[in-house]
């Protein structure tokens, strides 16, 4: 399975049996062995705490590293649909296949099969660990488990804890990684900012943090090294994501040698609050399950300005109903966020803006009862009103997609190793599972899979194939790697421009929101290609950060992540000026059926396109994972 | 509808740790009232960068109020003065041109500050570390539904873990007492069949770490639960002296 020296170590077998198989074939370390090896752990969300948690538990040596204040911080905390799993406990005929092959076929056929079974398989045991850990999944009244139907499922396998579902699991996590910091399993370093990785003969041996109180560069030194840092998303400035969610550790590999799979796969959510201003700096996601009730309109008229209520329902195109017959509201993600940008650039966009469209509970309301709607979504429309100001109750919602999540990540094989070895990447830092396109209540998923039922074995065949020599954070290459980064810290804090790093960041973020958002074409990711190099290089000629390195310096920090985003925005327009087919989240305007679907290239573009980095500016290499499907069949995705 | 706002800031600048701190006077003039009080900070502080002055340092992830990495005491309230709102979810049509507005970081014990708006609670981790979890190792756990939980039970512990640890609570109270954080993480796992097994162990361990991070005591002022953002109730506070009670006897 290797093509250009990439090798995604799939096991042989049918795919039912691939890991359990493959869980017997890897070595295993001795269990008196295990406290003399050392992992590092970057990043404490699902993925993170939950790898950290379960590594220590076996033995290991951990050392784990976040951002915030506290592990229980990471940006995992703001999810709120839910997480699936195939429980089947609703009798409505799922199963760990139909959820394999949901996921295969929800990600447009761009995802590795064997990756994505293993997911599912795992996905029944990450609810029996949560709930046993005293994660409070909403239950019915007997007692057990409720679940839900969430982003366009036809079953019920969506399991949630109010809207707080990914703070729920993240507590979990948190709470048993908590636990080894107690019996000293993990050591514990929050608000450090990971700027390099140590490369030792050939293998990821540790990391450069910048303590961020007190801005002392440190040297980690381990056997092993995990990213779980999350996605990229704040490229494109405005996202859902929070504000310190960054590319930086993830592209600080890639600069050392990592391949970056994928990168102009982003997801667009459909369901967020409109643009209001030139001073926002977060979009907020309103959940999908909103589309469960709520209808989503616009006018038919170009222009309407009348008040919703003032527009009759001949008058009005609830357009995903009329193209999507039999999946109407609930059509996925990608197919609702272009639905919508269709109608506004068509002039039917409404709000003062007109880059938003109505989502609308009248009809709900008038069937179910006031009651009913604010049992299920109470806590949504005050969300809304407070942001708002405007009480969803009577008026339509409004709302426009936005950048969301971020399917492409570092190259990972079926070990989620990176080609670099000993490099681990976890959760949405990699970019295994999900192909084009995310199904709703999977991230949550794979960030529990990965952590807690796949790097405890797949790391422990890793240290027990490899001889590792004794190094310390003395190391020459430790100190080189401190040296650049102090350099670099230096250069930003010398330049004293004229601009700030917020301004720069807004300006990248909009062009890749226009050239390579919801839409993308030839013309416009040239120009972007263009473009991008001139604002890295106006940055770091005018750049303004105050302050210095040595204390808590919060626009420091933003200068750093935004520095890499817009080393990183290149790589993302490349990879999708490069793929030559519309697939999943990414749309090229060329490659559309006559009714504005999109259509796939299989025949050429059947891969991961892994990047190799060749330095800043230039050409990167282009390297491809052939995908194979041999259980669910390349078909057309259609939700008609 | 949105409109311009002028407002007068005075805010708590402190260098570090070890420094002595004092207020600062700034002016944030064409505010729109539809920003967030954090987007009003940064509209402020990229005019400070711009006249090379330090911006102001606070603590904000999620902007969503669900990280409870935010918070400041805004006018003499932890989160301003809107209920069951973090300071990141406050949005300027609470305020009125012409508006002076005091911000200033948590101040307790147990949150020594770090920078300007910023303060440090790592106590509340080493709490949690002191017992505020199920000792469940991963892969052990039984078939979720072999143990059903009554739905008050679960409603319960929910309303529990809905805290989102920012500390509110203890910048509310008059003797900077963590007893409303504490309580809650009790509870979440304590009213829960699953946790039935260390509820003793879990409650004796957090309240002897909270009390050895130097917060305050108890004396029933229910500040904390005004200024919750997220509602949780006192009642977890009587929970949770319940249970000390009952394992205390144990012990
Ligand atoms: C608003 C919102 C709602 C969502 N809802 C759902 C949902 O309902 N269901 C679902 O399945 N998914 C949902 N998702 C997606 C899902 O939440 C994320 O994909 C997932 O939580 C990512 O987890 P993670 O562990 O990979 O990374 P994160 O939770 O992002 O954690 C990253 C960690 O890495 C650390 N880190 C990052 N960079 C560095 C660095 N340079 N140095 C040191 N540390 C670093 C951070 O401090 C943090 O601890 C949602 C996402 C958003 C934005
Ligand atoms: S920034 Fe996360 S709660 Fe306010």
């Amino acid at each position: 399975m290797s093509s250009n020296g990439l090798d995604s170590r799939v096991p042989s077998g049918p795919i039912a049996e691939k890991w359990t198989r493959h869980k017997f074939d890897m070595k295993l370390v001795n269990p008196a062995n295990k406290r003399k090896y050392t992992i590092i752990c970057v990043g404490t969300g699902l993925a993170g705490a939950s790898a950290s948690a379960s590594l220590s538990e076996l033995g290991y040596k951990v050392k784990t590293f976040c951002i915030q204040d506290s592990p229980r911080r990471a940006h995992s905390i703001a999810a709120q649909g839910g997480i699936n799993a195939a429980k089947n406990y609703q009798n409505d005929g799922d199963s760990v296949y139909r959820l394999f092959y949901d996921t295969v076929k929800g990600g447009d056929f761009r995802a590795r099969e064997a990756n994505v079974y293993r997911l599912a398989e795992l996905s029944v045991n990450i609810i029996d660990q949560c709930v046993a850990q005293g994660v409070p999944f909403a239950r019915e009244y007997g007692g057990l488990l409720d679940n839900r139907s969430f982003g366009g499922a036809q079953v019920s396998r969506t399991f949630y804890a109010r809207g707080q579902t990914g703070q729920q699991l993240l507590l979990g996590a948190y709470s048993a990684l908590m636990k080894e910091v107690a019996k000293k399993g993990v050591e514990l370093y929050t608000r450090r900012e990971m700027l390099d990785i140590i490369v030792i003969d050939g293998k990821a041996r540790g990391i450069v943090v910048r303590n961020l109180i007190t801005g002392k560069l440190e040297s980690h030194v381990g056997d092993a090294v995990i990213l779980a840092t999350g996605g990229y998303g704040n490229v494109f400035y405005l996202s859902t994501n929070a504000k310190a969610c960054n590319v930086t550790a993830a592209w600080r590999a890639h600069k050392k040698g990592a391949y970056f799979a994928n990168p102009c796969y982003t997801q667009i959510h459909p369901t967020c609050i409109p643009v209001h201003g030139d001073y926002q700096s977060k979009l907020t996601l309103m959940s999908e399950s909103l589309r469960n009730d709520g209808r989503i309109w616009v006018p038919k008229k170009q222009g309407d300005t009348r008040s919703p209520d003032q527009i009759p329902d001949a008058e009005r195109d609830y357009y995903l109903e009329r193209k999507y017959p039999s999946f109407g509201n609930l059509a996925p993600r990608d197919i609702s966020s272009r639905s919508a940008k269709e109608q506004c650039d068509a002039g039917r966009g409404v709000g003062s803006t007109g880059q938003a469209v109505y989502l609308d509970f009248r009809d709900a309301i008038n069937r179910l009862g006031k009651d009913v709607i604010e049992a299920r979504y109470g806590n949504l429309f005050q969300m809304y009103d407070r942001i708002v100001d405007n009480d969803p109750y009577k008026v339509p919602m409004m709302i426009y997609p936005a950048v969301h999540y971020t399917m492409g990540g570092l190259w990972v094989d079926y070990n989620l190793m990176s080609n670099l070895p000993g490099l681990h990447v976890l959760g949405e830092a990699n970019f295994s599972d999900h192909g084009a396109n995310r199904l709703g209540a999977s991230a949550l998923m794979q960030g529990l899979a990965d952590g807690y039922f796949v790097i405890p074995y797949t790391i422990g065949h890793y240290l027990a194939s490899n001889k590792f020599e004794p190094i310390g954070a003395d190391h020459a290459e430790c100190k080189n790697a401190e040296a650049e980064a102090k350099k670099r810290i230096d250069t930003l804090l010398s330049i004293k421009g004229k601009r700030t790093v917020d301004d720069f960041h807004r300006e990248l973020g909009l062009l890749c929101w226009d050239k390579c958002g919801m839409g993308r074409n030839k013309a416009g990711l040239e120009e972007a290609l263009q473009k991008i190099p001139a604002i890295r290089e106006e940055f770091w000629s005018n750049v303004t950060v105050v302050g210095s390195g040595e204390e808590l310096n919060q626009s420091l920090e933003r200068a750093g992540r935004v520095a890499d985003f817009l080393e990183f925005g290149e790589l993302m327009v490349r990879d999708a000026l490069h793929r030559e087919e519309s697939c999943g989240g990414h749309f090229r305007e060329e490659h559309q059926t006559e009714d504005g679907e999109a259509k796939r290239d299989d025949a050429n573009f059947c891969y991961a396109g892994a990047w190799e980095f060749s330095g800043i500016g230039s050409t990167p290499n282009l390297h491809k994972e052939q995908l194979e499907f041999n259980e669910v069949h390349l078909a057309t995705r259609s939700y008609k | 509808m949105s409109r311009k706002i002028n407002l007068t800031l005075k805010v708590w600048r402190q260098k570090n740790a070890s420094s002595s701190g004092r207020f600062e006077t700034y002016e944030a003039k064409g505010i729109d009232t539809d920003a967030s009080f954090l987007e009003m900070l940064d509209v402020v502080n990229e005019q400070l960068e711009k006249r090379g002055v330090e911006p102001i340092a606070f603590d904000h992830d999620c902007r969503e109020g669900i990280c409870g990495m935010c918070g400041a005491v805004v006018n003499g309230m932890a989160h301003g003065p809107e209920k069951e709102t973090t300071l990141c979810q406050l949005h300027m049509r609470k305020f009125k041109d012409g508006d002076t507005i005091t911000i200033e970081p948590w101040r307790a014990n147990g949150f020594p500050i770090v920078r300007d708006l910023v303060c440090d609670r790592s106590a509340f981790d080493r709490i949690i570390s002191a017992g505020g979890f199920i000792g469940v190792r991963t892969g052990q756990a039984p078939e979720a539904h072999s143990v059903p939980v009554g739905k008050d039970k679960a409603d319960w512990a929910m309303d529990a873990a809905e805290c989102i640890g920012c500390g509110a609570c203890v910048a509310a109270c008059p003797n900077a007492s963590a007893m409303l954080f504490v309580s809650a993480k009790v509870t979440h796992l304590n009213v829960l069949p699953q946790g039935q097994p260390e509820k003793n162990k879990r409650v004796l361990g957090m309240v002897s770490q909270m009390d050895a991070e130097g917060f305050g005591n108890c004396s029933n002022h229910y500040e904390c639960e005004a200024a919750c953002p997220k509602g949780i109730s006192v009642k977890n506070i009587a929970k949770m002296n319940r249970d000390y009670l009952a394992a205390a006897i144990k012990a």
